[in-house]
């Protein structure tokens, strides 16, 4: 059962500032600045589909691709995970947040693809916190990255569900 | 990658319960390495045994993006069009112990799961296990389905 997060922080009553060591609810429904622009690489497309075994033509091969409608080489499905990780770094990765990273555990991951993205791509992420829950001991904490392009167009969104292990 | 069938299935012509895809994808610390460099990943529990066992892990684990991502393709070479997934989400129920030497099969099984001709959409239900062991909780992807003519003849699925 998922029960509401009550956030305890070291009850040493000599330390100075206390860093949280648990994932701060504060951050929840926290939305930070969009950007920077970021430009899909065919280069990364073509490693990312072998890296995966992803082997159509349309990630290699833009003529195939562009007989085939799109503009360049076409991304695998998952291949927007590398600029979703960068930007939740923000969250992840803020001293603050009280996310111990050697905690970590991948719980889920989705895609929203509103229309294929292609190599030249020039993609704004921005970094939404969703939530940020307790569940048997463990926090679950939900970021969404969603994906636009120059003109504010909704290109893709990413969430990401990490469980960060109690003791 | 071992797969069946050869032919592209017909992305016009699909029903709930089909077999889209029945796939085998070998996964060594080598699939580990490139992953980790065309994704930008560089946790250690993904290539150092030492801080995956001091992380509580049996040893050095797969990436969970890396089983995603391996396991849809599978799909992508039955429909033969990468371009028709709107959506694609996962669980990572179990991690994927990648030994020093040789490799592990992930096993793969696509079957359409649910058709919404309204929305012109299918969704494809993944299973994917080591050993097993399932290793994708509830995966599922949406595919964009070829629109239907105007004039209401029929028309192969994409190439």
């Amino acid at each position: 059962m998922i029960e509401g997060f009550v956030s305890v922080g070291p009850a040493d009553p000599t330390s100075g500032d206390v860093m949280p060591t648990t994932p701060d609810p504060a951050f929840a429904g926290r939305t930070y600045p969009a950007g920077p622009v970021h430009t899909v690489s065919a280069a990364k497309i073509v490693e990312f589909a072998r890296a995966t075994g992803a082997t159509s033509a349309l990630h290699t091969d833009a003529e195939a691709a562009r007989g085939a409608g799109h503009a360049d080489v076409v991304a695998p499905p998952t291949f927007l995970v590398s600029l979703a990780q960068a930007t939740e770094a923000q969250y992840i990765e803020d001293p603050d947040s009280g996310i111990d990273f050697s905690r970590v555990v991948h719980g889920e991951e989705s895609f929203t693809l509103h229309r294929p993205v292609v190599a030249g791509d020039r993609l704004v992420p921005t970094l939404t916190v969703e939530a940020i829950r307790a569940a048997g001991g463990h926090a679950m904490v939900t970021t969404r990255v969603d994906l636009a392009d120059e003109a504010g167009t909704e290109v893709a969104a990413v969430r990401s569900m990490l469980v960060v292990r109690g003791d | 990658m071992t797969t069946t069938p050869a032919a592209p299935a017909d992305l016009s012509g699909l029903t709930v319960g089909q077999e889209l895809a029945r796939t085998r994808h070998e996964i060594s610390r080598d699939t580990l390495v490139r992953y980790a460099g065309a994704s930008g990943d560089f946790n250690p529990i993904h290539y150092n045994d030492a801080v995956a066992e001091q992380a509580g892990l049996p040893g050095v684990i797969a990436h969970g993006m890396l089983t995603m991502g391996t396991a849809i393709t599978g799909l992508l070479d039955a429909i033969a069009d990468p371009a028709a997934v709107r959506a694609y989400s996962t669980r990572f129920t179990n991690p994927i112990p990648v030994p020093a030497t040789g490799s592990v099969a992930l096993e793969v099984v696509a079957v359409v799961g649910a058709i919404d001709e309204a929305a012109g959409t299918a969704r494809v239900d993944l299973t994917a296990q080591v050993d097993g062991t399932k290793v994708l909780g509830r995966a599922r992807a949406t595919l964009a389905l070829p629109a239907a003519p105007a004039d209401g003849s029929a028309e192969q699925g994409a190439a």
